[in-house]
């Protein structure tokens, strides 16, 4: 029913919608290179792993933006690949859309997610206000197959992160170079961010997990940072660590970005000490 | 899990108060009104700046009255002074030049772009490129939805 009403918004609202902006409206990129961000693994623009406050591609006020990702991550026993979507309007709301495939390299199999992201900003502007921007999210997630969550003593099938995140760039800040600082908190039950399913067998509350991210503009297109985001760990047989990943992000220009990361997601349903690279292409008109 | 967040957001603070310290033992300019130049880098960038926004469509549009001679002088000054350079701006504030245009936040970011590729061009240091619009950000306010 819920796996119905997904595929139906999809293949109903978000990709005429997003046909429409491409060739329609047109677009505009206002903003300047890397204020965008780029897709984090859920679809929503920010670093490898974290939402940041930012709204995706590079649409000011009154201006349309769209992107379009695909992110592979190669760790010991496992290969997450998402590709994705967002729609983005006046540099305030943005629209998103990601299906994750995290392949089970040593058990086999798959399990596969749908995300339906939704971003606002609320007040400040990244570059220019005292005030950090913030903006307020929500994430809808839906996993395919629940067969496996449930094995580990996951309790839904689907559930919803809700967060809020603070991003500032700070000007001049080291060497001369800017800075960009992010927090975010979430409220979530998300299993390996949904991956695992949601909830467990005894605890069916929201936790509260914070994320961060810094990253150093060292040119006006390449970035250094890292991102580090707290999980919760509810599964009885399947353990869950934090995540981090240091990455550097290539910001061609303002339709190209590519960033690389090498990521440690610690212990994934069993396996422990899981990291490898992470590797994202975004293009946005 | 909450304490090994802490470890690890105290330790990335303090390499980069390290690293900031490091920083500050390397040779810069005096002024930035230095580092864009002096008085003949300056008006480079100003000149270089100019053409740009002629040629801008979204941003031509709020010149249609203006005489760009004074613009060019009142424009020139305020950077000199705002980069620490020997000249103290004598127009009028932010707030009071920018009443009744409507300039929108796309304007504004259009125009910083534009600054920035003007500097881009006319060869001045990130750094030097950075302090300039950690100067001219606040602004912002001042300047937009007036």
């Amino acid at each position: 029913m819920i796996k119905s009403s997904v595929d139906h918004f999809i293949r109903v609202v978000f990709f005429p919608l997003f046909l429409t902006m491409v060739c329609g409206f047109g677009h505009a990129d206002s903003r300047i290179v890397a204020t965008g961000g780029a897709s984090n693994i859920e679809g929503s623009a920010g670093g490898g792993v974290v939402p940041w406050a930012v709204i995706n591609g590079y649409g000011s006020s009154d201006e349309w933006a769209v992107t379009g990702m695909a992110t592979g991550v190669f760790v010991d026993d496992f290969t997450l690949k998402v590709i994705g979507a967002s729609v983005s309007y006046d540099n305030r709301v943005e629209l998103s859309f990601a299906r994750q495939r995290l392949k089970l390299d040593s058990l086999g199999g798959d399990l596969q997610q749908d995300i339906i992201g939704l971003k606002y900003k609320v007040v400040g502007e990244l570059l220019y206000t005292t005030m950090p921007q913030i903006s307020v999210g929500v994430q809808y997630k839906d996993v395919d197959d629940f067969s496996l969550p449930s094995a580990v003593g996951a309790r839904d099938d689907s559930g919803v992160d809700y967060y809020v995140a603070a991003t500032k760039v700070f000007f001049d800040a080291l060497w001369g170079r800017n800075v960009l600082v992010n927090g975010t908190v979430r409220a979530t039950k998300a299993n390996q961010g949904g991956l695992l399913g949601f909830g467990s067998e005894r605890n069916n509350r929201y936790r509260y997990m914070k994320e961060a991210s810094v990253a150093v503009l060292l040119t006006d297109n390449l970035a250094v940072g890292m991102d580090y985001r707290e999980k919760p760990d509810e599964l009885d047989f399947a353990g869950e660590d934090d995540w981090q990943d240091f990455f550097i992000g290539w910001f061609v220009n303002k339709n190209l970005s590519v960033v690389l990361a090498y990521a440690d997601l610690g212990s994934i349903a069993g396996f422990d000490d899981q990291k490898g690279w992470y590797l994202s292409i975004e293009g946005a008109l | 899990m909450t304490c090994v967040l802490r470890r690890r957001v105290w330790s990335l603070v303090s390499a980069i108060l390290l690293l900031s310290l490091l920083s500050a033992c390397s040779s810069q300019p005096a002024t930035v009104y230095e580092g864009l130049g002096g008085e003949p880098g300056l008006a480079a960038v100003v000149d270089n700046l100019l053409e740009r926004m002629a040629k801008d469509e979204q941003i031509v549009r709020y010149f249609q009255d203006t005489d760009i001679t004074l613009f060019r002088e009142g424009l020139t000054e305020h950077l000199c002074d705002v980069a620490d350079g020997p000249c103290e701006y004598g127009g009028d504030d932010m707030k009071a030049t920018h009443r009744g245009l409507n300039i929108t936040q796309a304007d504004f970011d259009r125009l910083v772009q534009l600054l920035i590729y003007a500097m881009q061009d006319e060869g001045i240091p990130i750094a030097v490129r950075n302090d300039l619009l950690k100067r001219l950000a606040p602004m912002y306010g001042d300047v937009v939805y007036q």
